[in-house]
């Protein structure tokens, strides 16, 4: 592939498509094979992640059975060598359900208010502030929902434990916040300003134009930032292993402890698990779990913005 | 008919009420995510402060919080960077210049540019599992800097090649043909043209991808590398490390509230270092953002 791709301008880029560029120096071959192995290492890591995973799940399978473990409602790997998965992809989709309920309204309406309302000086302040928001480490969010958030729980409803799902999600929410409103904002703005325009000679006021014919148009990128959220926030590991607490539960009640497929992931890696035994499978098999989950997310999200540009590029 | 008028009067005024009622909400949503920002620095500076000093600089993991510090999990946390640095700038830069300046539009490039897309997405815990599996275990690289700098290199690398790839977009393509035009060849041109033209916005994700880095915890947690007893400063990239993440997660995960201001401490050394990253990004933005006029 090197020469050809050397040797011709691409896609009419340069203007001069179809022209000969002729290699002066061998170097430039070298070059273009190098760059081409800087791109491959992106799928070899793909590669890598499904091969470590399914390997290893494999294995774990050979000795637990896939029914089992996908139906299973009670996961004591240590003890009871009890292996059903719905406990921790209760907890995980509990957390979920509760930073989507806080982030997703939130981040919409800001989004909207960026978009639509706010003067260039209120979005040079907040989006920075958010982008701030955007970059501080989950370890710290965890912090903030054991010290701060988990007492204000206990206050509000004293039947909440130490650890419970709610304060995990109210961080979670505040974390992927700032990712609805940047991909959401993007997306409002990109709407032609002719539709805005038709509306507001229709008589509709601000509102109107917003709710009925704004949003409307912007909908399957809307849909796509909520769903990228989603993905994040049942990959989210430190604040919940901190604040959700440790105990796999099949529970809907936000108040009680429960423990995700990451903050799973993470008690046994903390632990001096050796290679080899089912416990240390169990990583790869819960891993494997997630992965599939956030990249089904991940995928509709990009055929959702895929019906975007379909539309409007 | 003037019932009607005075109807419709009616009516718009009350659409005009829900239209302004709406734009509050909207504005109350959006002062919600800066007010939790405040809160949240306000709450860390508020605990930590008081526990900040030299001896939490200096001093190692201990059973007593009053003597517990972070020199390792700083250096650690250090040698993590500049190895993720060294490593990822390099291959995401040169994947994004054969992505935007190579590669021909071909379902090859959209493969790998999906790809690329999708591993934004996966959870940083996956990256940690593919480390034990990978550098861990089958290089046998065992629980060292350089398995855990690899990892956080496959963690950052959509960062730096998403914003490589932008700013390479953002050369105007008249600085490609004029050097093709005085007979440069296509190396040629993206070295001494392409790049440096887009330096500034390829610092700004570098810095980006390294600030999350430095945040990580969780791949490091599921290599089961990093460590929370080490008492030592590591020196070598196959030393036994910790990280401040890490440290940071397992002060704030024990139950005596002592630990918690440790945590906090520790907290306000782990943003000082992002802020001044940031504040790195900025000025270099702004700086060689300067000079580039078309």
């Amino acid at each position: 592939m090197s020469n050809s791709v050397i040797d011709v301008a691409p896609h009419g880029r340069f203007g001069i498509e179809g022209q000969a560029v002729r290699p002066r120096r061998w170097g430039e071959q070298v070059i273009g094979v190098a760059l081409f192995g800087c791109a491959l290492v992106s799928i070899l890591t793909t590669v890598g992640i499904v091969i470590v995973l399914v390997a290893e799940a494999a294995q774990f399978f050979r000795e637990v059975s896939i029914w089992e473990f996908l139906t299973g409602t009670e996961w004591s790997p240590k003890l009871e060598n009890k292996f059903g998965i719905l406990p921790l992809l209760c907890g995980t989709l509990l957390v979920m359900a509760g930073a989507a309920v806080i982030a997703l309204p939130i981040g919409l309406l800001s989004a909207i208010y960026l978009s639509e309302y706010a003067s260039s000086s209120v979005r040079e302040v907040v989006k920075p502030v958010l982008e701030v928001l955007a970059g501080i480490p989950s370890v710290v969010f965890g912090y903030l929902a054991i010290v701060t958030i988990s007492p204000l729980v206990r206050t509000i409803f004293p039947s909440a434990g130490v650890f419970n799902a709610a304060s995990a999600s109210i961080v979670v929410g505040f974390m992927v916040l700032p990712m609805v409103v940047s991909l959401s904002e993007d997306i409002l703005r990109a709407v032609p300003r002719s539709l805005r325009e038709a509306a507001y000679a229709l008589g509709a006021t601000k509102l109107d134009v917003t709710v009925k014919v704004v949003v409307p148009a912007a909908i399957s990128g809307i849909v796509a930032a909520f769903l990228l959220a989603l993905s994040r926030a049942i990959g989210e590991t430190m604040a919940v292993a901190l604040a959700a607490g440790n105990r796999p539960t099949l529970t809907i009640n936000p108040l009680d402890e429960v423990q995700t497929m990451t903050a799973y992931i993470v008690q046994v890696s903390q632990g001096d698990t050796p290679a080899g035994t089912l416990e240390y499978r169990t990583i790869f098999a819960v891993g494997l779990a997630l992965f599939v989950t956030t990249m089904f997310l991940n995928v509709l999200a990009q055929w959702f913005v895929a019906r975007v540009r379909e539309k409007y590029e | 008919m003037s019932q009607t008028a005075f109807e419709t009067t009616a009516y718009s005024r009350r659409r005009a009420r829900m239209s302004q009622a709406f734009s509050v909400l909207c504005l109350a949503a959006t002062s919600l995510g800066v007010l939790v920002l405040i809160l949240l620095i306000w709450e860390i500076l508020w605990q930590g402060l008081p526990w900040l000093n030299a001896r939490l600089l200096t001093s190692f993991p201990s059973m007593y919080p009053e003597k517990a510090g972070i020199a390792a999990a700083l250096v650690s946390s250090l040698w993590l960077i500049t190895l993720t640095a060294l490593f990822s700038v390099p291959i995401g830069v040169g994947a994004a210049v054969y992505l935007e300046e190579y590669a021909q539009a071909s379902r090859w490039r959209s493969l790998v540019q999906l790809n690329i897309a999708n591993l934004a997405g996966v959870p940083s815990i996956v990256y940690g599992i593919l480390g034990l599996g990978l550098f861990v275990r089958a290089l046998a690289l065992q629980r060292s800097i350089l398995a855990g700098s690899l990892t956080l290199t496959l963690v950052v690398l959509p960062i730096v090649i998403l914003a490589a790839q932008e700013s390479l977009r953002a050369v105007p393509n008249s600085i490609r043909q004029a050097s093709f035009a005085l007979g440069a060849t296509r190396w040629q041109t993206v070295w001494h043209q392409v790049l440096p033209a887009a330096t500034p916005g390829i610092m700004t994700g570098v810095i980006l991808a390294i600030s999350r880095a430095m945040g990580e915890a969780a791949p490091l947690v599921a290599m089961g590398a990093a460590a929370t007893f080490i008492t030592f400063i590591p020196l070598s990239p196959i030393d036994e490390f910790s990280a401040l993440p890490v440290q940071i997660y397992d002060w704030a995960s024990r139950p005596q509230p002592e630990y918690h201001h440790v945590a906090a401490a520790a907290i306000v050394v782990l943003l000082t270092v992002l802020i001044l990253l940031n504040a790195t990004a900025v000025y270099v933005r702004y700086r060689y953002g300067k000079r580039i006029r078309w």
